[in-house]
């Protein structure tokens, strides 16, 4: 049976239909969760996806965190669950507290939109599961607010830990520590600035997101209740 | 239930010390074209006005905290100053 994967929908989300196009074609079951329901169990794995939740209203995620979904995405990764934050997702989940630190606005203000290199650090999260660290892979950024920040106690914890799952090469808006990723302490919780759904097919430029949905897939199967 | 009153809220919201604040370095950088060569210090935030019930003014602030707190800031990157003060209702 497919994986069947959840795509929750926020009023003012725009890249859930890239997602759900980029999963199903990797052989997923995807489908739009819209941002009131709160029956998850249906899914083997959560994608919140990019956009303007909310019309990101006082902060971006500020306003999603209240949606009566995000008690449910709660749930779901308290229990393991795979839960994937794509760009206004990684922004979502860290006001959620689902994971740690903030996105504030890009170094010198500049709204940042190209391809930007981002190399996997860590094999062992939801979305690079058997992804050798030290891979590079191209894949699109489209953000003003992707300068992750937290304060040093916090980066000294996702260090010892070993928590950041993905890096700038080059790093495109000031993010602490390079960062692009990271994950929670159970490492089924990621969030991510860049968007791999929109290098998963070889019109779009790039393929190489797929590395990470197919992992994501891999994970999401691997964690199905045998029931 | 305790007689309520109303309280007039501001909270002001600032970046931390330590966050960068490129709004508030970009508009000092502009002030000299005023002719105003001594404004320093200059820090971008939001300010944010609304009412509430509250039975006192140590309720009014614990309510107004919340606000600032929970929902108006992010703690990881920002911190709020409250004001509290009553409204005065006709009779």
């Amino acid at each position: 049976m497919a994986t069947r994967v959840g795509v929750v929908l926020f009023p003012g989300t725009n890249c859930e239909h890239d997602a759900v196009h980029a999963l199903a074609g990797l052989g997923a079951d995807a489908e739009l969760v819209w941002h009131g329901a709160t029956a998850l169990g249906a899914y083997d794995a959560l994608v919140l996806p990019g956009g303007f939740a909310h019309g990101d209203y006082l902060r971006p995620g500020a306003i999603a965190r209240f949606s009566p979904v995000m008690e449910s995405v709660a749930t779901f990764a308290a229990a393991g669950g795979p839960v994937i934050g794509i760009c206004n997702g990684f922004q979502v989940l860290t006001e959620a507290g689902l994971l740690p630190g903030a996105l504030q606005k890009n170094r010198g203000l500049r709204f940042v939109c190209t391809t930007v290199q981002v190399r996997v650090e860590r094999d062992d999260t939801a979305l690079t599961d058997g992804v050798a660290p030290g891979t590079e892979l191209a894949i699109p950024i489209n953000h003003f607010e992707g300068n992750y920040t937290c304060d040093a106690a916090t980066l000294a914890q996702l260090r010892d830990e070993e928590r950041v799952v993905l890096r700038y090469v080059d790093n495109p808006n000031g993010s602490i520590d390079d960062i692009a990723g990271v994950c929670n302490a159970g490492r089924n919780v990621v969030g991510l600035m860049p968007h791999p759904e929109r290098a998963s097919d070889p019109l779009l430029g790039s393929v190489d997101g797929s590395v990470l949905l197919r992992a994501l897939l891999r994970t999401a199967g691997a964690a199905t209740p045998a029931a | 239930m305790a007689s309520t009153r109303q309280f007039s809220v501001q909270v002001e919201v600032l970046l931390r010390d330590g966050i960068a604040d490129p709004q508030g370095a970009t508009i000092e950088r502009a002030l000299p074209a005023l002719g105003l060569d001594g404004v320093s210090a200059v820090r971008a935030g939001k300010s944010f006005r609304f009412d509430l019930a509250a039975t006192d003014d140590a309720d009014a602030m614990a309510q107004a905290t919340v606000v600032a707190d929970r929902l108006l800031a992010n703690p990881v990157i920002e911190e709020s100053v409250v004001t509290v003060r009553p409204v005065d209702t006709p009779a």
